[in-house]
């Protein structure tokens, strides 16, 4: 069998130079495509974009062949998937075990964690402006086909609202993957999170006059969702940093602390 | 140099790993020997910055394993071979390992051949490898980095006898060249073919440590003859210890040397005489008994 050829005397080597973040970001990066699984989940953005701009040609009413009807359809399975790759690439280290390596090859594990937050926003702008072009190529092809006037009816300020709100979802799966680390556990949460809790949030609204006013306040979704419609008034802006603050930002803190002193088995 | 500085793991009211203390030195294979479930594994994951130490401080060549700027240059660890994404190849976790480093690509097709992983084997998913396949690309991930240290948990873990001797090779040369070798094990006879140095540990405590010939040396000597009664009177009369068992074998706390003259000076014939490594083999039962089905040892 092979022995190593080399004969050097093994002597500790000083400095070998901070790793610099960039290159974990490119590890981890390439670390959501390097499976079948995390790659069919990325690609699943895509496969699902076609379904839905074919679906919209199709069915949609003539008058509705508008791009923002598109950018929708195209959108709604991203806002559902982002979160969930974000979630996945922290839960993996724990639930795969792959964190005995990783956290050894890079110790500080708050670099882990940003290069994996910012490797996901990447993915994240780089399928939103997928969503973007598709929209546009739908809007097109189907306006085409019908023969309505092509409508461009989404103004750049309400595309960079909708790039927000999702982004704020990311940021809940991060934190979600963060606080649970482990992929069952915290893909429950995120669909009581997303799915859950708005439903409730609505039906207690509609029951209890003491929460409707309270509504935009407490709940992230409602006011998350206002960044899809676009022209957020003044109040909007602070229902949205209040909520996010709350749901995302005070539980990612909380999460990062847990993830800096958990044990790595 | 590893050096392991009143390290103590508490969980709760449990005592996991109970101020223990020892140094791993160049140049030298530092053999971490314990029943399961002594505080081997938690005692190398405080080393390498897994688990948070509830006291004691454990450093290689003084720097704690986080402070280090890119750790896997300066230590190869290997825990757990099975600890892998079952959905990548070999080659992938190869690469992923030569990319955090920042080494150059061809690492990857070098350490492949290290550890006679062919390339069929290495772009299988790991799903598909047996324990044996593992711990080599667990081995191979340590060692991409070119590291001078070494730390392996259980590595002869799932290797077949050819492979165990391939693994011994490779970690002589390893020490050989001044590098610094710290690999725990649950066997015994696996640790003293191996090691130079030898740390006992049992219920989180270190239970006995030395270089292997000192711990061996402490065993006394094993000797048979038919005159049993007649050196057995000539060991105690020079002061010596004696034991004799069932099977007509007699132990002694004189060395080999010093039975051999006395047994010449009786003019006894000898027909085994041994250094006895039941010194170490006794404590060791001892500890495993309580974990063991076969219940105490005799």
């Amino acid at each position: 069998m092979t022995t190593i050829a080399t004969e050097h005397v093994l002597e500790r080597r000083a400095g070998t130079g901070r790793m610099p973040l960039s290159r974990v970001v490119g590890v981890e990066l390439r670390k959501m495509f390097d499976t079948r699984a995390g790659f069919w989940l990325v690609a699943s953005i895509g496969i699902t974009g076609l379904l839905a701009t074919v679906a919209t040609v199709l069915f949609a009413p003539d008058a509705d062949l508008t791009y923002d009807t598109f950018a929708t359809a195209v959108g709604f399975p991203m806002t559902v998937i982002l979160p969930m790759i974000s979630l996945l690439s922290i839960t993996g280290e724990w639930s795969q075990r792959t964190g005995l390596t990783t956290f050894t090859l890079v110790p500080d594990r708050r670099r882990v964690m940003m290069a994996k937050t910012v490797s996901a926003v990447t993915v994240a702008v780089a399928s939103m402006l997928f969503a973007l072009v598709l929209g546009a190529l739908g809007n097109l092809v189907g306006s085409t086909i019908a023969g309505t006037p092509l409508v461009w009816d989404v103004p750049l300020a309400q595309g960079a609202t909708i790039i927000l709100g999702n982004l704020i979802g990311l940021l809940t799966g991060t934190m979600l993957g963060m606080v649970i680390r482990n992929s069952a556990g915290a893909l429950v949460a995120y669909f009581c999170y997303s799915l859950l809790l708005p439903t409730l949030a609505d039906l207690l609204a509609a029951s209890q006059n003491w929460f409707r006013d309270l509504q935009p306040w407490v709940d992230l979704n409602h006011a998350q969702s206002a960044l899809f419609v676009g022209s957020l008034s003044g109040e909007q802006w602070a229902n949205l940093a209040v909520t996010a603050a709350t749901w995302v930002l005070l539980p990612s803190a909380a999460g990062l602390r847990l993830v800096m002193r958990s044990e790595v088995k | 140099m590893i050096t392991i500085d009143s390290l103590t793991k508490k969980y709760g009211d449990a005592i996991v790993v109970d101020t223990i203390s020892f140094t791993a030195r160049p140049g030298r294979i530092t053999g971490f020997l314990g029943p399961n479930g002594a505080g081997k594994s938690t005692t190398m994951r405080m080393l390498v910055g897994l688990t948070e130490p509830t006291a004691g401080s454990a450093t290689i060549d003084g720097d704690r394993f986080a402070d280090l700027a890119n750790p896997g240059m300066e230590v190869g660890v290997m825990l757990d071979a099975s600890a892998q994404h079952a959905g990548r190849t070999g080659r992938e976790i190869l690469t992923i390992a030569q990319q955090t480093m920042g080494l150059p690509r061809h690492r990857v097709a070098e350490m492949l051949a290290v550890v006679s992983l062919d390339a069929t084997e290495a772009d299988r998913r790991v799903a598909n490898y047996s324990l044996g396949m593992r711990q080599r690309l667990g081995i191979a991930t340590a060692l991409i980095g070119d590291p001078a240290v070494l730390v392996l948990d259980e590595p002869a873990n799932g290797l077949d006898p050819a492979g165990i001797r391939w693994m011994r090779d490779l970690l002589r040369d390893h020490a050989d060249r001044g590098g610094t070798v710290l690999l725990s094990s649950h066997l015994l006879r696996e640790v003293e073919v191996i090691a130079d140095d030898i740390v006992m540990i049992g219920h989180g405590e270190i239970v006995s440590q030395g270089s292997k010939t000192e711990l061996l040396k402490a065993g006394g000597s094993l000797v048979r003859t038919p005159e049993g009664d007649t050196l057995e009177q000539a060991l105690a009369a020079a002061g010596a210890e004696t034991d004799r068992s069932g099977d007509g074998a007699l132990r002694t706390s004189a060395d080999p040397g010093l039975v051999g003259r006395i047994a010449l000076a009786a003019g006894v014939a000898l027909t085994e005489l041994r250094t006895a490594d039941g010194g170490l083999e006794d404590m060791f039962l001892e500890l495993t008994a309580d974990t063991q089905r076969e219940g105490r040892a005799a």
